[in-house]
């Protein structure tokens, strides 16, 4: 499971739509299964799932008889290894998949998604705004600025990558304290060996994804700003 | 099992369906309805005139025209409309991300567009029937004419309709586009009062199109042989009919699947939502 992350404007859009082969690229290569995007035939399409963004659509079908009706249109692709119509797709395509949804029908997505890419195999490519949802979902996680990826590792390599700073908090005395480390668990260790038992309420706190996103994207933007300025 | 022909029974199901919904929800029902009780309103007052020179009732030579009328407003007005409406909502951008979802698509879309025309149809004869006693017995002898008039007719209309709603950018445009030039095409084509009243060359003009020549065939199917005194040459004309039908109909269906494969293939979701908030932005 990737996510893609980025500001609006990024191009997290325009790089799933290019996959997804509704539009046509400027330049490069792309190669999705082995197919290129423009000339794909319905038998690649057959193997890609999309999930838009737009929800305006078939307002007057129920849920069932339009489930019924698209997802007759797999049953010639159905092969021995994916006999089900609803299991054809072996990549996934998710466009800001969460947006408005409740907590309780975002925990059920979840569920779902994490069912598809753990059980049956599925690829998914997913892009959100919502940092948590991405650090729980994915294994890889990209950050689009500008059309350009600007990081690209699982949450925890990308949280060392950036920051290295971990906040550790503690209380002592009826005192609250606050610090910042590089290595936090050596802080805690020295921490201990000095004050013992008189350390209460131990917190530490890693970079979460988004610090990390946070850092990267003002890192960007600064470097575009000097370009600019030089 | 072949995709394609695969799809294609989809799309008939899915226009089967999509009957259904129409048919169920009252919004589109009662503006057709509505339409269908304009005329009848129409057909009551012109119940007792009669045609110069003749003893048929005025009405008589008014619905078979309404019918034709009616059969190219849903082929342009209908096909533009609904597929503007839908490559706005997103309908068209669900059938592309599916395998042969594009054909299922357009093979509904015709389905369904015929058996509402047909509805809408069948309820302006019915109330024909009611007010015009002897619509029935003129008309027996008349369905193979017909038959083919309004297949041709559509033909002729729908993919020029498909066209229209492939090019604009929001169903008001495909409204407006289809709309005016329907009114005025009827305005001239003989439908609410005879054609052999206009100066020639608007005559000219009403015979370029199809709604002159859907009115006429019509009038042939329903109207005894001895109605044809009015026309313009004073006869039924079926070959200019079927020539002229046939011809944009055959112009029709060759460009059509250009353009549309043209708009699908621009289709996306970011297309989509660019032309929303352009949309929303005027308002």
């Amino acid at each position: 499971m990737i996510a893609l992350l980025g500001p609006n404007g990024a191009g997290k859009t325009t790089t799933i739509e290019i996959l997804e082969g509704f539009r046509m690229r400027s330049a490069g290569e792309v190669s999705v299964l082995g197919v290129d995007p423009a000339n794909g035939d319905e038998r690649w399409r057959a193997r890609i799932g999309v999930v838009l963004q737009s929800w305006r659509d078939h307002g007057r079908w129920k849920v069932h008889e339009l489930l019924e009706h698209l997802g007759g249109y797999y049953t010639p692709y159905a092969t021995p290894e994916r006999p089900r119509p609803q299991d054809v797709d072996e990549l996934l395509f998710l466009d800001e998949p969460t947006a408005g949804f409740d907590p309780l029908a975002r925990r059920d997505f979840h569920d779902l998604v994490h069912r598809l890419s753990d059980l049956e195999d599925t690829t998914i490519l997913l892009t959100t705004h919502d940092l948590a949802e991405a650090e729980q979902l994915a294994d890889r996680i990209l950050i689009l600025a500008e059309g350009r990826i600007v990081a690209d590792g699982s949450a925890d390599q990308l949280a060392r990558e950036v920051a290295g700073q971990a906040e550790v908090r503690w209380s002592r005395g009826g005192e609250r304290f606050v610090h910042a480390t590089p290595d936090a668990t050596r802080f805690v260790r020295e921490l201990f060996a000095q004050h013992g038992d008189e350390v209460t309420d131990l917190e530490v706190r890693r970079a979460s994804l988004e610090d990390t996103y946070m850092v990267m994207v003002h890192r960007h933007e600064q470097g575009h700003l000097q370009e600019v300025s030089a | 099992m072949q995709p394609t022909a695969h799809a294609a029974r989809l799309g008939l199901s899915r226009g089967w369906t999509e009957f259904r919904h129409y048919l169920t929800y009252p919004q589109e029902l009662g503006w057709n309805l509505f339409f269908v009780i304009v005329f009848g309103v129409v057909l009551l007052f012109q119940r007792n005139a009669t045609v110069e020179g003749t003893t048929l009732p005025l009405a008589m030579l008014t619905l078979p025209g309404i019918i034709g009328m009616w059969v190219a407003v849903t082929g342009y007005q209908g096909a533009a409309g609904w597929l503007a409406a839908e490559r706005e909502d997103g309908t068209l951008l669900r059938a592309k991300a599916v395998p042969q979802g594009m054909v299922g698509y357009l093979v509904a879309r015709i389905v369904a567009l015929s058996l509402i025309t047909l509805f809408t149809l069948a309820s302006i004869f019915l109330v024909g029937c009611l007010l015009l006693p002897g619509l029935a017995a003129s008309a027996r002898s008349g369905w193979p004419t017909l038959t083919w008039v309004l297949v041709l007719g559509l033909l002729a209309t729908l993919p020029w309709g498909a066209i229209i709603g492939s090019l604009v950018k929001s169903p008001n445009s495909a409204f407006g586009l289809t709309m005016l030039p329907i009114m005025g095409l009827t305005a001239i084509s003989g439908i609410f009062y005879p054609i052999t009243a206009l100066p020639g060359w608007l005559q000219g003009v009403a015979q370029a199109f199809p709604i002159y020549w859907l009115g006429l065939g019509i009038r042939s199917a329903l109207l005894p042989d001895a109605a044809a005194a009015v026309e313009l040459s004073g006869s039924w004309r079926h070959l200019a009919t079927a020539a002229v039908l046939g011809a944009w109909a055959l112009a029709g269906l060759l460009t059509a699947p250009a353009v549309l494969r043209r708009m699908a293939r621009r289709e996306s979701g970011s297309s989509m939502e660019a032309r929303r908030l352009q949309h929303q932005q005027r308002v």
